[in-house]
């Protein structure tokens, strides 16, 4: 466990990087991490990350294809918009675990 | 001298043969994992496996209830080999198999397919096979970007961190 300085708020994070503490996030906090991963955010990433967030405290595994279905954001343009691994940098940017999934 | 550098994981080339449910999701599953962990991937279908891109075919594959010895029935009862011999056993079977699948949120072929690709993965489908069984790139799933040959294949194995994988 590890702390890092965000937009000037100290935050929990593990090993790899993921806040422990979803409840810390805030917009500012994930510009800085996007900006990290090499991510500009837009108004469309942030109704992305707020469908992952919603989705995670909902207590749901997320998945390409809920993403896909969730008309939030088609696939295509959600491995654009987080270009490389796009689960793992969306939930990263969102402030919430890193997704236990293989699909 | 010993060398100690570790090479990530690039290219993932998957090969998939086979036609049953099980050899065709692991075909899927591992592609679409090697897209989802920005890993540049192709899939190349040959023989049986042509079946997963198949118009026709692809979303009712069937798994063998016949010659597969971790074949069980619900609550673990043994499955006998006569039983699997049953005209719509196999059918049965698969339907209940693809069911499960979905209700664990698991894709079917073609939506597979089309999240692979829309993560850049690419599809080809085998020529001899496709010769073979008289198959045309109509007779394919839209997005399968060509039917190339195995020297083909071989050629795009280019660059350091490329690995060949053959459910």
């Amino acid at each position: 466990m590890a702390t890092k300085s965000y937009a000037g708020v100290n935050v929990e994070v593990n090993d790899e990087g993921y806040m422990t503490d979803s409840s810390q996030w805030t917009k500012e906090i994930a510009t800085e991490i996007a900006k990290q991963e090499g991510v500009e955010l837009t108004e469309k990433h942030f109704e992305v990350l707020d469908y992952i967030r919603d989705k995670v405290a909902g207590g749901a595994t997320l998945t390409i294809r809920g993403i896909n279905k969730s008309g939030v954001v088609d696939a295509k343009s959600f491995y654009k918009m987080f270009p490389g691994a796009p689960l793992k940098k969306s939930t990263k940017i969102a402030g919430v675990s890193k997704p236990e999934s293989c699909i | 001298m010993e060398n100690n550098e570790k090479v990530t994981l690039k290219k993932v080339m998957i090969i998939c043969s086979k036609g049953s449910i099980e050899d065709v999701y692991a075909a899927l599953v591992m592609g679409n994992g090697a897209v989802m962990e920005g890993i540049e991937t192709k899939l190349f279908f040959t023989f049986f496996g042509l079946d997963a891109i198949t118009k026709k075919q692809m979303n009712k594959l069937h798994t063998a209830t016949v010659g597969n010895p971790a074949m069980r029935m619900p609550g673990n009862l043994t499955f006998p080999t006569w039983l699997g011999v049953l005209p719509g056993v196999e059918a049965g079977v698969s339907m209940m198999m693809r069911n499960q699948m979905e209700k664990l949120d698991i894709p079917n072929v073609e939506e597979f397919l089309e999240l692979i690709v829309a993560g850049g993965g690419e599809i080809y489908a085998c020529k001899l096979a496709a010769d073979m069984f008289g198959l045309k790139m109509e007779d394919f799933y839209d997005d399968v970007k060509a039917i190339i040959t195995v020297g083909d294949l071989y050629a795009m194995c280019d660059g350091a961190g490329t690995q060949i994988i053959f459910t």
